[in-house]
């Protein structure tokens, strides 16, 4: 069950050479606060945990006021059952995995409700120990302090501490930042699965657009302090190139229904209204919508359907835009059929080479191993 | 009578001596906590003035901080005069004053130690117990202070071997009387200003000697022990 909450945030928080003046109010299931590093968006799941105070305005989550200086009002950290995954996991040291999940269980309750509000938003998620440690594959680390832990596991065991302290909203921040790519993808799927299982809204926080596009349902684009774009990760994330946020980082993420699978060859193939997408392995079960997020760098085209070339995924469009500058490497942005876009980066000299331009027919192929999904359980 | 070789005088001075820094040492531990919590992570008016009345004892000539002693808490000083008299605690001319005065000179050292020990601990430790809700005073006993353990038993120990040594404060508030405050340094002073007493001399010179290289060992071997706990490995 994927829960959501109204989230409502208006501060203005002064720092020297920095100011802080973020609005944002909507209904959340994943949040992702996506922007540079500087940009402010720590600063803000700092403010909503109750660690760092806003100079002025307030945050509301859930209709619980959390900090509202006109009112005079400020939930202290330890009472607002907001959970906080840190970038370096801060887990105590002097306790083992067992201690730590076990602080998190012995202090989360412990005055539910002093913030206020109707009794189902006071009460937060409340977790099993057991369920948890059976959710992030914890049993074996029980009883391992955490400086014999590798980064991927202390950040499973992070996040199952926040968890077991029964948060109403749970906040990631840069949770994968300090971890190599395949302790990412160790993570990743344990993020996705407590976003489905859980039942707990998240806030996370990142840099990096594959990450935020596999976990948000919403992306806050935050730049200088201050919202410059909100809405759903294909929509927000793809110009994110032509922001100048890190050229290569773009995304695009579109959404395809499983059709069956292929035993023989053992792959999944996907129903796309531009085409078909074939991926590796079982996946879901026949017509369940699952979420592609793929990086403008695995994405070749070619002006006729492709024949003797070994792309499995083959997407059919017409070029909405194609943007160049004196630089080696062109955008193009491809309108597919469902009203979704991909985004493709190949050299100008391509571009050249086959003559296309805005408006032409073209096919965009993806590598099956470039994929990236996640399931859409709603 | 001798025991082990010593005088009962000797030997009650250098018993007397264990006892006021053990005391001493014990009852400026809360005190040094407190202070070096508050100075470490409170911003607060008046800090910087806190910070240096801590220090003071420090750099002060002793004789001043005894004879400041001696002016609040002797029989007629107005803490002094008012701990009798309401608490029954007595300081001047016993054992206890001789503790005080040692406590107060320790008091800058052990500070500075744990204030040190607790500026280094991580502040997301403590962000960390506060977003999984304990109050304020649960994360300090069970986070802030077992991570600056190693700080805390350095502190003590600098404020146990500066008790061990302490003189002229002591001296200056309490006096000297044997049995009741005359400690080791002050017996040792004694001996030396007495003709003829040059073997006792040796033998209390040697229990200082020894007495704080005990000290000394005790204190690396319980500071391995607690930072060998925290880190956890086995």
């Amino acid at each position: 069950m994927a829960a959501s909450t109204r989230i409502d945030i208006d501060v203005t928080l002064r720092r020297p050479g920095f100011t802080l003046d973020f609005r944002l109010v909507g209904n959340f299931g994943a949040l992702a606060l996506f922007g540079r590093s500087g940009s402010g968006k720590s600063t803000v799941l700092s403010l909503i945990a109750g660690l760092l105070r806003p100079d002025r305005g307030h945050i509301r989550v859930g209709g619980v006021t959390l900090v509202d200086t006109a009112q005079r009002v400020f939930v202290a950290p330890h009472r607002r059952h907001v959970g906080l995954v840190f970038q370096d996991s801060a887990l105590f040291p002097h306790f083992d995995v067992r201690g730590n999940l076990r602080y998190a269980k012995r202090f989360g309750h412990s005055d539910a409700g002093d913030a206020g509000g109707s009794e189902a938003e006071r009460t937060g998620l409340a977790l099993d120990f057991d369920e948890v440690v059976g959710l992030l594959g914890l049993a074996p680390l029980l009883s391992r302090r955490p400086a014999t832990l590798s980064g991927g596991e202390r950040q499973r065991v992070a996040i199952g501490r926040a968890l077991l302290s029964a948060p109403r909203l749970l906040l990631f921040d840069e949770p994968l930042a300090s971890l190599d790519a395949a302790r990412k993808l160790e993570i990743l799927p344990y993020i996705l699965r407590l976003r489905e299982q859980a039942g707990v809204p998240i806030v996370y926080v990142s840099h990096a657009a594959d990450e935020v596009a596999r976990v948000a349902d919403a992306v806050a684009v935050i730049d200088a302090g201050s919202l410059q774009a909100l809405g759903p990760p294909g929509e927000v994330l793809a110009p994110a190139w032509a922001r100048g946020a890190g050229g290569f980082a773009a995304v695009s993420v579109i959404e395809a229904r499983v059709r069956d699978y292929d035993e023989a060859y053992g792959l999944t193939l996907f129903d796309h209204p531009a085409g078909m997408i074939a991926l590796p392995g079982r996946i879901g079960r026949s017509g369940e919508p699952h979420r592609f997020v793929i990086r403008a760098t695995d994405v070749a085209l070619a002006v006729q359907r492709p024949r003797d070339v070994s792309f499995r995924t083959v997407l059919s469009g017409t070029i909405e835009s194609i943007e160049r500058d004196p630089g080696p490497i062109a955008r193009i942005d491809i309108r597919l059929p469902g009203d979704e876009r991909i985004v493709a980066l190949i050299t100008r000299k391509a571009v050249d080479d086959l003559a296309i331009d805005t408006g032409d027919r073209i096919f965009a192929m993806v590598k099956a191993t470039a994929l990236d999904e996640r399931s859409l359980a709603r | 009578m001798m025991t082990l070789g010593f005088s009962d005088e000797e030997l009650q001075a250098i018993l007397l001596t264990l006892k006021v820094a053990t005391v001493a040492t014990l009852g400026a531990l809360p005190i040094g906590i407190a202070l070096g919590w508050l100075l470490a992570r409170k911003r607060f008016p008046g800090r910087a003035l806190l910070d240096g009345l801590v220090h003071l004892p420090l750099v002060l000539p002793p004789v001043v901080t005894g004879y400041l002693l001696l002016v609040a808490f002797g029989r007629q000083g107005w803490i002094g005069a008012w701990l009798a008299e309401h608490l029954g605690i007595v300081f001047s001319f016993r054992w206890t004053g001789a503790a005080l005065a040692s406590a107060v000179m320790g008091l800058p050292l052990m500070v500075r130690a744990i204030r040190l020990a607790i500026e280094s601990i991580d502040r997301r430790y403590e962000h960390a117990a506060a977003t999984l809700g304990a109050p304020p005073a649960i994360a300090f006993f069970t986070i802030t202070l077992p991570l600056a353990a190693p700080g805390i038993v350095a502190g003590a120990v600098l404020c146990f071997a500066k008790a061990l040594g302490e003189f002229g404060a002591t001296i200056t508030f309490v006096s000297a009387i044997p049995g009741e405050t005359q400690t080791l340094a002050a017996a040792l002073y004694a001996l030396t200003q007495t003709p003829g007493a040059d073997a006792a001399a040796w033998r209390l010179t040697a229990v200082a000697i020894a007495v704080s290289i005990a000290a000394l060992m005790a204190s690396e071997w319980l500071a391995r022990r607690v930072s060998r706990q925290l880190k956890g490995s086995v």
